[in-house]
């Protein structure tokens, strides 16, 4: 790679935890002012990766060299590993909330940097800390630096850490999935300030994260990993345009895709929510309480057979939405009707009755199956709850049924119905979470978020799933979700909503084609979406 | 490996120790992301039926050595306590004169049957009882020890307290009682009192703290501050005053302390509830129709019994140095009752007796370090964060 000795070389690196190799064979060269990427799944190995090289990961035993300007970290003291944390090599973590200690503030935490490793005396750190602040874009940075990190929002403090970062101009700056936690308007303008600084600083980046659009807009170079293993690494253009390696191609293909069929047309609506209204009162002080709208009059319709995406960033009223259509949340004005039915002021029979026709599948797998319930218990509820004149080997049969239909079947998973949630991964603990909504026969399936916190390639198979199982079934979707890229290869209908209001609802194709408001250009801009093809 | 990972077929001595954690945990547990749809290479070696979450927390239990063996130690020891009666009494189990077969243990028959002079039930330390059975053909087989918990030594050659003898292993207290059967009954009742104490405040507890968390809002503020003004009431200052009133009794005890019990376990497993009700299973059971008494029931309540669970022997350690503590005072247990507070008063009283302070520390020592032992091993079998 040129005359140029490069600044951070990987040789042969090996990670093993116990006798568990995590990361095997890692060979890897960055050159100084490069912009690398490392994409891959989770347990892909990359974030390991990227702790080691400041050798932060504990009880790791590391085989191969780790060369970084000419040394190798591997052989260093722990003391000399101190001394470049933080100044030579830097580091910006995905969660801001849980990455800045929430006792100090923000100036402080960055001035503490510069004492540490620049031997300034407070009062320069501090000051410095605030040109630090400046340049990250941060408003009124004087005042900022005097605020703890949760007076800040996500993207403020993901820019106090950038500055603290960047306090000892490093010469590689290790960034950990810096804008996952983000809103996408929001990370776009992350992406933008850390190439900027990259440049003005001229410090090489390694860049991790999941997401292939964001690998290709900032890396110049891009290393796929796939358990621990390094398999493809190259141009980033040329990786993810033509990937060689069938990993990589599975990667690149898993984005999805828009599989909708056209739902009957004429049909009354299954579900119409008329101008509902939720206010949350907040505390302010000891007496005053101050009153906001997550809700402000939304009105929705839902034909038979329908998906309506709903879309919009964290605290639009989304979820709040959801919960208020599933009767979970209380309704200061509007109603609800299911079916013709109000269930807005319905009895509490005639409730219990109605919610087998209306279900939910929420965002996070690990928290959406209770951890002390077999899986039989856990789709079974239903069934005990609105078929009760089943005996427990009808409902067992109706159970396996019912799994078997989202792909899970005993002859691959022995005993399937009596384990626990936790031998489940991620993309199973989905498909059983829809099989308990499922097995009830619901008219309308509530997803908030269903994929969110899954890999994409088996983000792709829960999509098909959700797709092949509307079809059969003819039930109508309301899918919750702040990735365009899934609402948009989902919905019919999109509503777009943002601070308790639908500002702008079209057909799925209209809306992506020609959005009318701003606020909308400006989210389908930050996702990028221009290499799906409808 | 495959698309589950092997917990479910690790057997209880499996010698291998990664598998049991739970997959958030391990940093690349989440790697083994394999769908039905994708081809699984290779025979799976999966056992039918997997473990409970209590069954792993077991295993992990049982690894920890000290907490294993704590727990034995204290098993047999309640189970000794438990057969205090056959171990330590003042009637034989058996005896035999004139080929008549008695089990005095059982029914103890007056003194008349065995050649005395009176109808009163027979004292079998009695020199003339002893006697009768001496003869030829007669014979008596007596517990470990001859003494029960209130039986005095009418015919100790020594002033008491009376030091440790062939006769009173452990010596006799103020009153010519056998400090070896005092210890063990006291300690058989003070590991009952413990547990009933405990059972009790703890069911009150979950019920409040379950209450409050669940409902929430109104509900929980009023029943918080009810229990903070409870819990500023000075304990022992009551308890002596109500002792004053009422002749203490055990029960009376039992109850006195499982009112004033319930406030800390009642705050965790609030505590634990208000997290737990926002969770995503709760909402769907919620969403479901599921009755609030079903979803307190199945979803809430075994995933907040951790700390209950946890808290379980560091309980029973406080309800035994309660008690202990209060008949120290004289404040307990009414005094024919076997104690170990009471012996270590005595102790107090007679500090150049040893043999009445010194074993019985050691058994209270002993039993609260068992129990902390438990405890510790217990809080860490629960811990998911250690693996």
């Amino acid at each position: 790679m040129g005359t140029v000795p490069a600044l951070l070389s990987l040789e042969n690196l090996g990670i093993t935890f116990g006798d568990h190799q995590v990361v095997t064979g890692l060979t890897l060269d960055m050159q100084p002012g490069e912009k690398l990427g490392l994409v891959g799944e989770s347990g892909s190995g990359k974030s390991v990766t990227a702790l080691s090289i400041l050798r932060l990961v504990e009880g790791a035993r590391y085989s191969g060299r780790l060369n970084f300007e000419g040394d190798d970290l591997l052989k260093k003291s722990e003391r000399d590993m101190r001394a470049l944390r933080g100044s030579r090599i830097a580091m910006i973590f995905q969660e801001p909330m849980t990455s800045l200690n929430p006792l100090f503030t923000v100036g402080n935490q960055v001035a503490e940097v510069l004492v540490t490793h620049e031997s300034l005396t407070p009062k320069a750190a501090f000051d410095r800390a605030v040109e630090l602040l400046e340049k990250t874009g941060i408003a009124e940075p004087a005042r900022r630096a005097r605020s703890f990190p949760h007076q800040l929002s996500g993207g403020q403090r993901q820019r106090a850490m950038i500055a603290m970062a960047l306090a000892c101009r490093p010469r590689l700056l290790i960034a950990d999935e810096p804008t996952t936690a983000l809103d996408v308007t929001i990370q776009a303008q992350v992406l933008e300030l850390l190439d900027a600084l990259q440049r003005e600083y001229q410090m090489a980046v390694l860049f991790i994260t999941h997401d292939l659009n964001l690998a290709r807009r900032f890396t110049s170079r891009v290393g796929v990993m796939e358990r621990g293993v390094l398999v493809e690494l190259g141009k980033s253009a040329d990786v993810l345009e033509h990937p060689t390696h069938p990993y990589t191609q599975r990667l690149v293909d898993s984005r999805p895709r828009r599989s909708v069929a056209t739902p009957p047309q004429g049909s009354a609506p299954i579900l119409t929510a008329e101008q509902l209204s939720v206010d949350f009162s907040v505390r302010e002080g000891f007496f005053k309480r101050r009153r906001f709208a997550a809700l402000d009059e939304v009105s929705l319709d839902l034909a038979r057979g329908e998906t309506v995406g709903i879309v919009g960033e964290s605290g639009s009223g989304k979820t709040t939405l959801a919960m208020a259509l599933l009767m979970l949340q209380k309704l200061d004005h509007g109603e609800v009707r299911l079916a013709g039915e109000r269930l807005d002021n319905a009895g509490r029979k005639a409730l219990v009755k109605a919610r087998r026709r209306i279900q939910v599948v929420f965002q996070d797998p690990f928290a959406s199956l209770s951890p002390r319930r077999t899986i039989e218990q856990i789709v079974g509820e239903g069934l005990e709850e609105h078929a009760p004149e089943l005996d427990r080997s009808a409902r067992r049969a109706r159970v396996v049924a019912m799994l078997n239909e989202v792909g899970l079947s005993e002859e691959r998973i022995p005993g399937l119905v009596q384990r626990y949630p936790h031998e489940f991964s991620g993309g199973q603990r989905q498909r059983i979470a829809v099989a308990r909504a499922m097995i009830v026969n619901p008219e309308v399936l509530i997803l908030d978020e269903p994929t969110s916190a899954l890999d994409a390639t088996v983000q792709r198979q829960v999509l098909a799933l959700l797709t092949n199982l509307q079809q059969r079934y003819q039930m109508s979707y309301l899918f919750i979700s702040h990735d365009l890229a899934v609402i948009r290869a989902m919905a019919h209908r999109v509503l777009v909503m943002k601070d308790g209001v639908i500002i702008e609802q079209a057909n799925a194709l209209e809306l992506f084609a020609a959005p009318k408001t701003d606020y909308t250009r400006a989210l389908i801009r930050a996702a990028d979406l221009s290499d799906l093809a409808a | 490996m495959s698309s589950l990972d092997p917990i479910s077929d690790v057997p209880q001595e499996a010698p291998h120790k990664a598998p049991q954690e739970v997959p958030q945990d391990a940093p690349a547990a989440a790697a083994e992301v394999v769908h039905p749809g994708a081809t699984v290479p290779g025979p799976r070696a999966v056992a039918q039926v997997s473990l409970s979450p209590a069954a792993r927390a077991w295993l992990r239990f049982r690894r920890n050595r000290l907490g294993y063996l704590s727990l034995r130690l204290l098993g047999v020891l309640i189970f000794l306590s438990a057969a205090a009666p056959l171990i330590s009494n003042e009637h034989p189990l058996l005896a035999r004169y004139d080929g008549k077969l008695y089990a005095p243990i059982l029914h103890n028959p007056p003194e008349l049957e065995f050649g005395g002079d009176f109808r009163t039930p027979t004292n079998w330390l009695d020199p003339f009882v002893r006697d009768q059975f001496a003869k030829p053909g007669n014979w008596t087989l007596f517990a470990l020890n001859h003494y029960s918990s209130n039986t005095i030594n009418f015919h100790s050659k020594i002033a008491h307290p009376a030091p440790p003898s062939s006769e009173n292993w452990l010596g006799t207290d103020d009153r010519g009682r056998d400090v070896f059967a005092r210890l063990l009954y006291g300690f058989a009742l003070g590991i009952a009192f413990a547990a009933c104490l405990t059972i009790l405040a703890t069911l009150v507890g979950i019920v409040v703290g379950a209450i409050q968390g669940f409902f929430g809002g109104w509900v929980d503020l009023g029943m918080q501050r009810f229990t903070e003004v409870w819990n500023a009431l000075p304990t022992l200052y009551l308890l002596i005053i109500l002792v004053a009133i009422f002749s203490p009794s055990i029960l009376a005890l039992i109850l006195l302390f499982a009112l004033f019990g319930w406030m800390a376990l009642a705050d965790y497993v609030r505590a634990e509830f208000l997290r737990n009700r926002g969770l995503e299973f709760v909402r769907g059971a919620r969403a479901m129709g599921c009755s609030n008494f079903k979803i307190i029931w199945r979803h809430i309540l075994p995933n907040s019994l951790t700390p209950v669970i946890t808290f379980l022997p560091f309980r029973m350690s406080e309800g035994l140095l309660a008690l202990t503590a209060l008949d120290f005072l004289g404040l307990g247990v009414p005094p024919s009752f076997p104690s170990l507070g009471d012996l270590m008063r005595q102790g107090k009283d007679n500090l150049d007796a040893w043999w009445l302070s010194i074993p019985t520390m050691i058994v209270v020592v002993t039993t609260l370090l068992l129990l902390n032992f438990l405890g510790d091993a217990m809080r860490d079998a629960y811990d998911t964060r250690k693996s």
